[in-house]
């Protein structure tokens, strides 16, 4: 019995060291709120004639004020974090100030973020940063980006400013490129299929058709999508994302504060960033993007919850074969199984886990700095049971994955109903 | 002397690895060593990840083998005109690996993960520096 008592009180001495590695708060988060969405706001995605992408933007961040009429924005915001990718586009630097300006937030303090295609998941890891460290209560995070104005092969060209530029770029290597030797290396490794791909696209454009705010609203056959041009063997045109205008935003606050604003508040209850090679020759590992993985691990074991636990998820299908590998990476399956779990229907609404209800980056569209906000929006949505047609019922534990580039930034947060 | 040539378009011609530029006109393939802790580096690194070492160049082989590869039928503005063209990721007997195109000598129907190639240097018309994969015996 005293023998007993002793081990009982080594395990605490231990669990109460352990607890005070966790990065936050320096005790071990189950489920526990680390920052609340009070309030969001999504544009409408698409070809946008007519709007400079700070007009984008204040389409998002009147949606989220009107929202929330008990935020004197001006005066309860501290500071902004806002994700966009490239200046070449609009030709336009000092993204932070400017957007603010036109949303009429100044003097807000403004911060821009880029990380790729993950430029608003780091603006939400900012945020993040920002409320815990105590300096500010509440912020807005979120992301834009014009696209559609220039040419796609001008577009080709600015985005792969995100891989390698002395050893990778000179090549004439693209997205499609990268992402379709991700692709070749899977199909080699696992048999991994075109057709189990293509079902990733059937899927998305299936929920896209059911987003009212989605770029594409149609469904896609799957004869169709295999059938369509060879963008980069073996990836095609439905299995590439869609060039898109759009902006996103979240009024996150610290927890205690949540419920002056909302009833309704979502909270982040895990968060996880890491990083990788920007150059894929470097990497150890071609069939899975490890900045994603390891986001992964930290956000599920800062929440305390496994990824059986989650109801819905919006992963970055940049390209069909970045589901599958995100599948993988989150632990929805084993390594190698993506292709059969999208063949059984895992990944559908109805299924273990219903992944890019909002249509994804595939059918919603993919601005890139915006995407990592639109994918928070989507899962607050969800969560709070105003997603609509694609409504997953019962929805409680939600999780975004939203890769930069090739996966040299990898952000994965996992969300909670209260 | 310096890295404005190495490639078929390059922004930035400022570099510690200049000589990199060099050896590649005299037909070698040349990458970087640390000398504190063995790591071997191609693409060439004038620093290494072990924040502790002189670096040194050795010439490799150009011996790889195909470990995944692209045809691309679409291209960035400046790569317009080119396509299709191959690209492919070979991993070097000395451990590192590349991202080269491939030789118009090997047709797209004869490429296979696995297969084996070497990495030769290639002066291009008008004088840009670049390397290719090309068959293993070529
Ligand atoms: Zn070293």
């Amino acid at each position: 019995m005293r023998k007993n008592i002793g081990y009982i009180f080594v395990f605490s001495i231990l669990l109460a060291l352990k607890n005070q590695l966790n990065p936050i708060g320096g005790r071990l988060l189950t489920r526990k709120p680390i920052v609340s969405i009070v309030s969001a706001g999504l544009s409408k995605f698409g070809k946008r004639r007519g709007l400079f992408g700070r007009e984008l933007f204040v389409e998002a961040t009147s949606e989220a004020f009107e929202k929330c009429p008990n935020l004197d924005p001006r005066k309860d915001i501290k500071a902004a974090f806002i994700g966009m990718m490239s200046e070449s586009l609009e030709h336009q630097g000092h993204t932070g100030p400017t957007v603010l300006d036109w949303a009429g937030l100044l003097p807000i303090q403004a911060f821009r973020t880029e990380g790729a295609c993950g430029s608003s998941a780091t603006a939400i890891r900012c945020g993040i940063f920002a409320i815990r460290s105590g300096l500010a209560d509440i912020v807005l995070v979120g992301g834009v980006e014009k696209m559609t104005h220039r040419n796609t092969a001008d577009v080709t060209e600015y985005l792969a400013m995100a891989c390698d530029f002395p050893f990778e770029q000179w090549n004439g290597l693209t997205f499609p490129g990268l992402f379709a030797m991700v692709a070749t290396a899977h199909m080699h490794k696992y048999s991994t299929t075109e057709e189990q791909m293509a079902l990733v696209a059937v899927k998305n454009h299936h929920h896209g058709a059911l987003n009212p705010k989605a770029h594409m609203q149609k469904e896609v056959p799957l004869e169709k999508a295999m059938s369509s041009r060879v963008i980069a063997w073996p990836l095609k045109l439905y299995d590439c994302s869609l060039i898109t205008d759009g902006a996103s935003c979240l009024v996150l606050s610290k927890p205690e504060l949540a419920r002056k604003f909302t009833d309704t508040p979502v909270h982040i209850i895990g968060s996880g960033q890491a990083s990788d090679t920007i150059g894929l020759y470097e990497r150890k590992e071609f069939t899975s993007l490890k900045a994603g993985r390891l986001a992964a691990q930290e956000a599920y074991k800062m929440a305390g919850v496994e990824a059986s636990t989650i109801d819905v998820a919006e992963v970055h299908d940049c390209f069909t074969i970045a589901e599958i590998l995100a599948y993988e990476d989150l632990g929805f399956c084993k390594p190698g199984e993506g292709g059969p779990f999208i063949e059984e229907g895992q990944s559908h609404i109805g299924g273990s886990v219903a992944v890019c209800t909002s249509g994804g980056l595939k059918a919603k569209g993919h601005p890139v700095g915006a995407t990592g906000t639109a994918q928070a929006y989507e899962i607050y949505l969800q969560l709070t049971g105003q997603a609509g047609k694609r409504q997953v019922k019962g929805a409680e534990i939600g999780l975004t994955h939203n890769v930069g580039g090739l996966g040299a930034t990898g952000v994965v947060n996992i969300y909670s109903r209260e | 002397m310096n890295f404005a040539k190495f490639g078929k378009i390059s922004y930035v011609a400022e570099t510690k690895l200049q000589e990199f530029e060099k050896h590649l006109e005299t037909g070698k393939v040349m990458g970087t060593r640390c000398k504190s802790c063995g790591q071997t580096y191609f693409p060439p690194r004038a620093d290494c990840n072990c924040l502790k070492g002189d670096i040194e160049w050795i010439e490799l082989s150009g011996k790889c083998k195909l470990m995944t590869f692209s045809t691309l039928y679409f291209a960035p503005a400046s790569f317009r005109y080119e396509v299709p063209y191959t690209l492919g990721v070979a991993q070097f007997e000395e451990g590192p690996a590349v991202l080269a195109p491939f030789s118009k000598e090997i047709k797209e129907n004869e490429i296979k993960v696995g297969m084996s190639l070497r990495l030769v240097p290639t002066e291009l018309i008008g004088g840009r520096m670049i390397y290719e994969l090309r068959k293993a015996d070529s």
